[in-house]
């Protein structure tokens, strides 16, 4: 049954509604494609092996009975900062390691109506604050492409169960990159949709303004049609944007005819080294060959975009995070008075980033500093957003690097700013809310590395523009093919 | 935009997190370093600018004052650290000097 999990969404849906296979068999094959790999990669906190083949021979039931589902029976990980009912949800964290979800996210239930089978929830950064998963409380993920390499983050066991074909599609949660780079460093494409295209009711927020759910797939289409059966309006959460939604897996191109693309002058490759130069120049003349036009833009803030998103997000984690305080649910550790049970919970339930960040954010919040800080913060990010806006009046999307590096070893940025510098292409997207997706570009040998790594090609589109966005991917990806083109550390599943 | 100020026990009592001698020596050097990072924005001309606070349109929300199902009480209480009968228990409040 290994031929299953090898295939696209689209394709496992396909046998699945055709009844040339079950869901219970796709589901029975990743079932044992994650005990094979596990132990090497870590991707789960928990694995829903009695959850999946009961969800399974209820979808083959409703399929028996005549219905039909655009996911039938695909394999779904879930980023562990989101509640499914009747689930450990942890958050990556001590604070919330028994803690079991009362009800199911939003986005996750769009999933199961659609079809999909949560297989796992996914490891990730505790509360999804890094880049490397690295800061998760309780357990470690290794890249499936070099095992002595991080998966990236927060989204990182997402990011590495599917690529290790431990699901077809993985959810994450992306605050300021942490859907794309781990998508970039697992092979994967990674799309963060407009902020409030998807509902974020039952994600555990982290930074409230910023937070937005996305698909973590093996190729652009699967990325689509899980899009597509999320995107949309949610009574349940006030930042849910109710617009029309244009469905974007049946509109994927083939060529880039008429597409301005831009070209960030401020995002200077020549100074990632030749190698990696050189694989985001050919990204650039695939692009122009497939017919897009290829345009300078400038974004004059960008430089400023990671001090205003490290001021923003601590601010808003500080105020989300109070509500961690050893009353209602997780973590308690007792005190002789509530000041002190709330105390000792919080230190004994975060780790150290957390806590950092918590401090960071209260202070820039606290009494004589919130001027200085937290709105001059909001401000620049005015800025940034403006200056995308300008850009977009001469291209329709803009072409950047997703990450300055592929997978680092780990343990190998010991002091937290080099780690935030990981999302120094991705913040500014994320400030100014724009959809954007990382697609596999190509390969580096990491110096001192012995094994391939790849790339990513980030794009970015204006508002509501997924349609565009995702259909220019498609065609990129069409023509490339870059992500097959060297093989996993762990052993390869038949395709 | 200084971070001279930085009085990292304070802030901790502010966020409620007890923290050791060690995080407080460690956290300090690593929140003035990023504090050092931010001041770039001391060269930005903000003074004109308005404030953005989220990107996309944003409404005020509200809903008819109706009774509707939520989630099961006992479901959510059984997640509480501490219960008692249909309560959330946590130390004496009122009454304490």
């Amino acid at each position: 049954m290994s031929s299953n999990i090898s295939s696209g969404a689209k394709e496992i849906a396909r046998a699945v509604n055709a009844r040339e296979c079950s869901a219970r068999e796709v589901v029975e094959a990743t079932l044992a494609r994650i005990a094979s790999v596990e132990p090497q990669v870590g991707a789960y906190l928990s694995v829903l092996e009695r959850e999946a083949r009961d969800g399974a021979d209820a979808l083959d039931a409703r399929i028996a009975s005549g219905e039909r589902f655009p996911l039938a029976g695909v394999p779904l990980a879930v980023k562990d900062n989101m509640a499914l009912e009747g689930t450990v949800t942890t958050c990556g964290s001590k604070m919330l390691e028994r803690w079991v979800a009362p009800y199911t996210a939003s986005a996750v239930r769009s999933m199961l109506a659609a079809g999909a089978i949560p297989v796992g929830k996914a490891n990730m950064d505790e509360f999804a604050m890094g880049s490397s998963c690295e800061n998760s409380a309780l357990g470690v993920t290794r890249n499936p492409y070099d095992l002595e390499r991080v998966p990236g983050g927060s989204s990182g066991g997402s990011a590495a169960s599917v690529a290790a074909y431990e699901a077809t599609i993985g959810l994450g949660s992306d605050t300021g990159g942490s859907i794309r780079e781990p998508a970039a460093f697992c092979n994967l494409v990674g799309f963060k949709p407009t902020y409030g295209r998807i509902s974020r009711y039952g994600l555990i927020a982290f930074a409230s303004s910023l937070d937005q759910i996305g698909p973590l797939t093996r190729n652009v289409e699967d990325a689509a049609l899980a899009y597509d059966a999320m995107a949309g309006f949610d009574p349940m959460d006030a930042t849910s944007v109710d617009r029309a939604v244009e469905p974007t897996a049946n509109a994927l191109r083939e060529d880039l005819q008429g597409v301005r693309i831009g070209v960030v002058k401020q995002f200077d490759t020549h100074k990632l080294g030749n190698d990696i130069d050189d694989v985001y120049d050919r990204a650039l003349h695939d692009l122009e060959a497939l017919g897009a036009e290829i345009v300078e833009v400038e974004l004059p803030t960008a430089d400023y975009g990671l001090a205003t998103y490290y001021l923003i997000a601590p601010a808003e984690c500080s105020s989300n995070l109070a509500r961690f305080d050893g009353v209602r649910y997780g973590l308690r550790v007792d005190g002789n008075d509530v000041a002190e049970m709330n105390e000792r919970s919080r230190a004994a339930g975060f780790g150290p980033e957390v806590k950092r960040r918590i401090l960071i954010g209260t202070y820039a919040l606290s009494s004589g500093y919130y001027d200085a800080y937290y709105v001059r913060a909001q401000k620049a990010r005015t800025l940034v957003a403006r200056d995308f806006a300008k850009a977009f009046e001469s291209c329709d999307l803009i072409a950047a690097p997703a990450t300055s590096s592929p997978a680092f070893r780990f343990k190998s940025k010991s002091d937290p700013y080099s780690m935030y510098l990981m999302d120094y292409y991705t913040i500014p997207m994320s400030l100014a809310g724009l959809p954007a997706l990382s697609v596999p570009c190509g390969w580096v040998t990491p110096e001192g590395g012995e094994r391939a790594m790849p790339l990513g090609l980030q794009l970015t589109a204006p508002l509501f523009a997924e349609r565009a966005l995702l259909s220019a991917a498609h065609a990129y990806e069409r023509a490339t093919m870059h992500a097959s083109k060297h093989p996993m550390q762990i052993a390869e599943v038949t395709r | 935009m200084s971070s001279e100020n930085l009085d990292i026990a304070y802030v901790a009592k502010l966020a409620r997190i007890a923290l050791t001698d060690d995080e407080v020596a460690r956290f300090g050097a690593q929140l003035g370093d990023l504090l050092g990072h931010v001041a770039t924005l001391a060269d930005l001309d903000l003074d004109s600018i308005p404030a953005t606070a989220q990107v996309v349109e944003s409404r005020n929300v509200t809903r008819e004052d109706l009774e509707r199902p939520s989630l099961d009480r006992e479901v959510v209480l059984s997640g509480a650290p501490q219960r008692q009968g249909a309560f959330v228990r946590v130390p004496r409040i009122i009454g304490q000097a």
